[in-house]
């Protein structure tokens, strides 16, 4: 594993409402390194901030002055949204985000396999690209490379997920953000979205965040892992911290670290 | 000519030129899920345009390209009050439907400007095929010229991939920009090309019946809408050739229905409720073809 930085988050917070009764604080100056190759793992109970986090980071909004995001030597801090997708992968909770339902399998491939280039008046699509989304969708096992003129709409929403996924990672971003994104489906596409992740994540070697709020899913994947509380980062643990360590020794280090009591059911029990 | 048959030609005359505005309302309404309401102001634009260059003694050709330029930077402004200042898309188009009024005004320096001493581009084509100026075949020639070198443009350009960044914008917006695509550009490339292309009908229009008006845009986005939903119902057109050729159809039927209910008497005062109609009846056809085959169906749109 390489040691060079990757991702560096430099005191980035994020007010949202300032100034009116609503005002909270998303993120209280997070401060992280994540290395190439790097698999995090985050956790944290509702409201933490781990959406958010991954939004700056992606620039749906500007983190508050002061911050600053460094992606691959470059400080993409004040880039707009779609300038970060040049080195941002994104794969959301809801597959109807990460795909557009009107376009077909190979329609939305095309537009994914452009990320990061400039877009011309060359035919969106052509022979070769069909065969590399082939190549890029046959791994799935889910039998769409032989659908590229389905209308992703159709599919069902672990086939529109594993899509999505497939799109986040077909050009090879630097850094890939997964938001919860096996939670809204049954527990055996879950398990297939996983498993597709873990494989194209090693086999790109890809940068990934991972959010889940599955603390056993966060122990099992990745190298490293990182658990959110109020706006902070309060508790990092590299592979060799984590090892062996069980839910319940994970409940005792936010406890101890965050010092509050931990209330979170539905960490334990969602994807 | 029997009067079947005038009425037949006269209508496709019509559904070609009145295609192109139904084209442009397809392209923000379909394509970028954008209800641009500057149509009714970019159409008098083009139209205004044209025949004040035209009387000036510019080429009709090269002023109705202008009228597409007039139109394509109508369409820009509306995409811009939209998406640089926020204005909601509907609230954009009829303020720039509501200036343009003004704008027209100051162009003609007037109501309307006369071209019937004027040499068009329908008498040049008149001309060079040795017809009679002003019969119907001269304008089905132009019109068909002009409606086939749009379509192939578009079903070309529609397909690169900056059409297809533009047609994925209108679909799912927050997709695009994660991928690298900047939708803000899209919409406004997506609003000028419309509104070009209602300039430039405005602008065909104004030559064949040789004059520009300053109302004679008033109620184009309605005719538009109708034939892009008309050709829908009509046509149930997947892919963009089809979707193309169900607009430009789908203007073709309007004008038909309009043109037999003017010949069996109907008072031109009655084309707005039979517009109306013609379009409820339009969008009930799928409605009620998905309820008797029990298939679900999506809640109105509300906006
Ligand atoms: N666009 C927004 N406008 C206002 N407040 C927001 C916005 N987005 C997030 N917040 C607030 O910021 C805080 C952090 O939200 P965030 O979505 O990042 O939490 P999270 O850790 O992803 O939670 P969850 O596990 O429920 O997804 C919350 O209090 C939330 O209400
Ligand atoms: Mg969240």
């Amino acid at each position: 594993m390489s040691t060079e930085s990757l991702l560096t988050l430099e005191k980035i917070s994020k007010v949202f409402s300032r100034g009116t009764v609503d005002e909270v604080k998303a993120l209280d100056s997070i401060n992280l390194v994540v290395r190439a190759e790097d698999y995090i793992t985050v956790i944290g109970s509702n409201g933490a901030g781990k959406t958010t986090m991954l939004n700056v980071v992606g620039g749906v909004f500007p983190p508050e002055k002061g911050g600053k995001i460094i992606v691959d030597g470059a400080d993409i801090t004040n880039l707009s949204e779609y300038k970060h997708a040049t080195y941002v992968g994104r794969v959301y909770q809801d597959p109807n985000i990460g795909t557009a339902a009107k376009m077909t399998i190979e329609e939305n491939l095309a537009m994914a396999v452009l990320r990061g280039k400039s877009r011309g008046l060359r035919a969106a699509s052509n022979k070769k690209r069909r065969e590399e989304f082939r190549q890029a969708l046959a791994p799935l096992k889910l039998g769409l490379e032989d659908r590229l003129n389905t209308l992703v709409g159709t599919l069902s929403s672990g086939q529109r997920q594993a899509v999505a996924l497939v799109m986040s990672t077909i050009s090879r971003p630097a850094l890939l953000l997964l938001d919860e994104h096996s939670a809204n489906l049954d527990p055996r596409t879950a398990q297939i979205v996983l498993e597709l992740t873990e494989m194209i994540v090693k086999r790109e070697k890809i940068t990934t965040l991972m959010v889940t709020h599955n603390m056993e899913l966060a122990l099992r994947y990745g190298n490293r892992l990182i658990m959110m509380h109020e706006g902070r980062i309060v508790v990092d643990l590299n592979q060799e911290q984590r090892t062996g360590l069980t839910i319940n020794d994970l409940i005792t280090a936010f406890e101890r670290a965050s010092g509050s009591k931990f209330s979170d059911d539905e960490v334990l029990l969602k994807g | 000519m029997d009067v079947a048959g005038s009425i037949l030609f006269f209508s496709f005359y019509e559904g070609l030129v009145f295609g192109l505005v139904a084209i442009g309302v397809y392209l923000t309404l379909r394509v970028l899920a954008f209800p641009d309401l500057t149509v009714d102001g970019s159409y008098t634009l083009g139209g205004a345009v044209a025949a004040v260059l035209i009387v000036a003694g510019v080429n009709p050709f090269l002023a109705s390209l202008a009228a597409i330029g007039a139109g394509f930077c109508a369409g820009l402004l509306t995409g811009i009050l939209n998406t640089k200042l926020r204005i909601p898309a509907l609230l954009a188009g009829i303020l720039m439907m509501v200036g343009l009024y003004s704008i027209n005004l100051r162009i003609m320096s007037g109501a309307n400007v006369s071209l019937l001493r004027e040499v068009t581009s329908f008498d040049i084509i008149a001309d060079l095929f040795g017809m009679r100026a002003g019969s119907i075949g001269v304008s089905i020639i132009l019109a068909l010229a002009i409606a086939a070198a749009v379509f192939f443009v578009l079903n070309w350009f529609l397909r690169t991939e900056i059409g297809l960044s533009l047609r994925a914008t209108g679909d799912n917006e927050q997709m695009v920009r994660s991928l690298g695509g900047d939708t803000d550009k899209n919409v406004l490339l997506g609003c000028a090309i419309s509104n070009g292309l209602v300039g430039l009908a405005g602008a065909i229009v104004a030559q064949g019946q040789g004059f520009a008006d300053v109302g004679m845009g008033i109620g184009m986005i309605v005719m538009g809408l109708a034939s892009v939903i008309i050709g829908e119902a009509l046509f149930r057109p997947k892919g963009v050739a089809r979707l193309l050729v169900a607009a430009v159809g789908g203007a073709f039927a309007y004008r038909l229905f309009i043109t037999i209910a003017l010949r069996m008497g109907m008072a031109p005062g009655d084309l707005k409720l039979i517009t109306a109609v013609l379009v409820v009846i339009a969008l009930a056809i799928p409605y009620i073809r998905k309820k008797v085959r029990r298939e679900w169906i999506p809640p109105a749109v509300r906006w």
